[in-house]
């Protein structure tokens, strides 16, 4: 894990110090460990001299940026129209069985975190889910057992 | 440049207006009333709620006329079927997300959502209602302000008020879509953040969402018990508000009235905040001079400088969160409400024969902060809470309506004595500059033994609306323990808004102005603007209020708080002496610094 600061000078030295760099900055905390947490938001907000609310207000925004604890691995099923006619619903009661979790939690070894997701553009090849930035299209509940097994065992 | 000249009709009826000005303008130059709810007169736009739609010849779509600019030749019809058929649609779906519990809500009555739903006959049950299905939060920690997210409807109408027109930003919208909520940083209650508790969001909040926290029935209990001796003050800007909240047009001074009706409401005494607004004058006034003194003769250099005022609540706070390097440069004085809380229960008591600890005290305040500068801890110093309850103007108005009195009716009445004589000084408190008005009278009559150099004592440039005002005062020929101010040139400077605060205090860390003295009031306009004033507000409103506050100093027989005799009488039977020891263990307080969101 990067410290926040460093992501944060990063960024700033690269998109200036303005209200641009702000998102450019969550998404390195996001792309760093899959979530941010209350005291980066706020050094975040110190960086840029915009208030603590106005960022969370952002951060909270897009689905995405999470501001609550993420596992390493954030697996999104799509929920969209196209994945649930070709059965979401079962790819994620697999999931859930897999990894004794229900949707929306994360496991206790903080490894894993199952979530929904709108369209990812794979209505073609649904049902399909994201784990961090991987897509898995064409899944059944044996192709994604198999593919969870395998992040399990990494 | 020149703005250009725009021709439209509006309902068949031909209209001419400035360019940029949007539909509402143009319907409102012709006397159509568009219903509206996100927007508002003080702040910009936000076209979000959609009441506001009309139809345009040609268009397909119904355009926002709060966001649409008019455009040469455009027709525009503003009660067309399609648009009322819309309009019923727009304000059913709001009302699907609302919780619609009106009689139970502090607003019933006061909502416009309520009202709008009224005049457009609205069904409740043609969408499906969504309230039930969310979980929703009542955060009723502040002792100020009570934010009910089932009631709001997000217009952003608070967010607004809350980043443009304050920079306090402790609301912002969260989440999006139906998650979509007001919230505060990580969904905090308003307690645990930057919250100022101005509450102006609350008197923009168009629904029951966000409210001051009332204590109405507190007070009734008090005045019931017959064991109790209940004390109430009140404070300069309630007299030209409280009329609006009981049926009489903006800008009505009513302080006889207010006074017999709280004596009809059952108050045991009828006291005046004015009192010890002029005692805040004659401890601030000397403890400015006593600060010029040490920094020009005695050359210290720890003495901070420009010194500001403390008598707004939200001011306080304010600078607590944003700027606590610069708090040493806060007077000490406490506000006029503490400072009378700390006497009423020491002194008054004392000369009426009366126990502390069987009295309540009272506040009737055009504020929300002042409920939370009561609670804060430091406040104290009589032994007891030294303010009990405080009570916005509109919560003073319900009770006068409560209590069946027929306001308008009242013959005037007198404060009770003592601690109920006022000057006009003390009137001005209630407007921005007031303070600085007010000080400047006394301070310069102390130090020349001169009146102040300006017309019927009137200091025109510290009046006004502007949102950042300065002024310079050439102090000369002065008595001989001023020596070391004779030729100085007093420079002072006052604010109100905190958007303006901000930008004057920014100068100040930045060490860009040299001033010596500097008035802050949290809210628009000063109290007359403040947060428990009656709702609405807007800039004509305020001017009103404002004209008829000096309206009142005009016609007061004493206008310098060192003249108030109860002033001179309690300094000589009490207090000893401005910034004595007595005075510092009652009237002066310390302050927090507080994190910065």
């Amino acid at each position: 894990m990067t410290d926040v600061n460093v992501i944060i000078n990063e960024k700033i030295e690269k998109f200036g110090k303005e209200r641009q760099a702000l998102m450019p900055i969550l998404q390195g905390i996001v792309a760093d460990k899959n979530y941010i947490t209350e005291d980066e938001l706020l050094k975040v907000a110190e960086a840029l001299d915009l208030s603590a609310a106005d960022v969370y207000g952002t951060a909270t925004f897009y689905t995405f940026l999470d501001v609550v604890p993420r596992g390493k691995y954030v697996i999104r099923v799509c929920k969209t129209i196209s994945c649930h006619m070709a059965g979401k619903d079962e790819i994620i009661e697999a999931l859930e069985k897999t990894l004794k979790v229900k949707l929306g939690e994360t496991t206790p070894d903080k490894k894993f975190t199952l979530l929904q997701a709108n369209c990812m553009g794979w209505c073609h090849k649904g049902p399909v889910m994201l784990i961090n930035d991987e897509v898995y299209p064409e899944l059944t509940s044996e192709k994604a057992i198999a593919i969870v097994e395998e992040y399990i065992a990494k | 440049m020149a703005k250009y000249e725009v021709n439209l009709k509006v309902n068949n009826i031909p209209v001419t207006v400035e360019e940029g000005s949007t539909i509402l303008d143009a319907a409102k130059k012709l006397n159509f009333r568009i219903p509206t709810l996100c927007q508002h007169p003080d702040l910009c736009v936000a076209g979000n709620c959609r009441v506001c739609v009309v139809e345009q010849k040609g268009a397909r779509a119904l355009p926002a006329a709060c966001a649409t600019p008019v455009s040469e030749g455009m027709e525009i019809f503003t009660n067309s079927q399609k648009v009322r058929t819309a309009r019923k649609h727009i304000i059913e779906l709001l009302l699907s997300e609302h919780n619609t519990e009106c009689t139970s809500c502090y607003k019933n009555g006061k909502c416009e959502l309520q009202s709008l739903a009224n005049e457009y006959r609205v069904n409740e049950n043609d969408f499906i209602k969504l309230v039930n299905k969310k979980t929703y939060t009542i955060d009723d920690y502040s002792p100020s302000i009570i934010k009910d997210d089932s009631k709001c409807i997000r217009c952003q109408r608070c967010v607004r008020t809350c980043t443009s027109m304050q920079f306090v930003s402790a609301l912002t919208v969260a989440h999006k879509g139906d998650h979509q909520k007001i919230s505060t940083f990580f969904d905090k209650p308003m307690n645990a953040v930057v919250c100022t508790n101005c509450g102006q969001c609350v008197n923009r909040c168009p629904t029951g969402a966000l409210v001051e926290k009332n204590y109405i029935d507190q007070v009734w209990d008090a005045i019931n018990n017959p064991n109790v001796h209940v004390v109430v003050q009140t404070a300069p800007a309630v007299r030209v508000g409280l009329g609006e909240d009981l049926g009489l047009e903006p800008g009505h001074r009513v302080t006889g009235k207010m006074v017999a009706a709280l004596r009809r409401i059952g108050f045991d005494s009828v006291l005046d905040t004015d009192f010890t607004a002029d005692l805040t004058i004659m401890e601030e006034g000397t403890e400015l001079l006593v600060r010029l003194k040490k920094a020009l003769v005695d050359k210290d250099e720890s003495v901070a400088l420009p010194m500001t005022t403390s008598c707004s609540p939200g001011w306080v706070k304010f600078i607590e969160h944003k700027f606590p390097s610069l708090l040493p440069n806060v007077s000490t004085c406490k506000s006029p409400q503490q400072m009378f809380g700390a006497l009423v229960k020491t002194f008054y008591a004392q000369k009426k024969g009366l126990k502390a600890e069987n009295m309540v005290s009272v506040s009737i305040m055009p504020c929300t902060a002042k409920k939370y500068e009561a609670d804060r801890p430091e406040m104290r110093d009589s032994g007891f809470k030294d303010v009990d309850y405080v009570l916005t103007t509109r919560e003073l108005a319900m009770m006068v309506r409560q209590a069946g009195i027929n306001f308008e009716d009242l013959a005037d009445e007198k404060y009770d004595s003592i601690m109920g004589e006022s000057t006009g000084a003390a009137v001005i408190f209630g407007a921005t500059g007031g303070v600085m008005e007010a000080a400047l009278r006394t301070a310069y009559e102390i130090v020349t033994g001169r009146e102040v150099p300006f017309t019927n004592l009137d200091i025109v440039p510290v009046r006004g609306f502007e949102g950042i005002k300065e002024a310079k005062v050439l102090i000369k020929d002065v008595l001989p323990e001023w020596g070391f101010l004779e030729g100085a040139e007093l420079s002072v400077a006052i604010a109100h808004g905190l958007a303006n605060t901000n930008k004057l205090m920014a100068a100040v860390q930045r060490g860009e102005v040299n001033y010596h003295f500097i008035e802050i009031m949290a809210c628009p306009g000063g109290c007359l603007g403040g947060g428990g004033q009656p709702i609405p507000t807007s800039p004509e409103i305020r001017a009103k209020r404002m004209e008829a506050i000096y309206d009142e100093d005009t016609h007061m027989a004493i206008r310098k708080s060192h003249e108030n005799p109860e002033v001179t009488a309690i300094y000589e039977e009490f207090l000893g002496k401005p910034n004595g020891h007595k005075s510092h263990e009652l009237l002066h307080t310390h302050y927090t610094k507080r994190k910065g969101y």
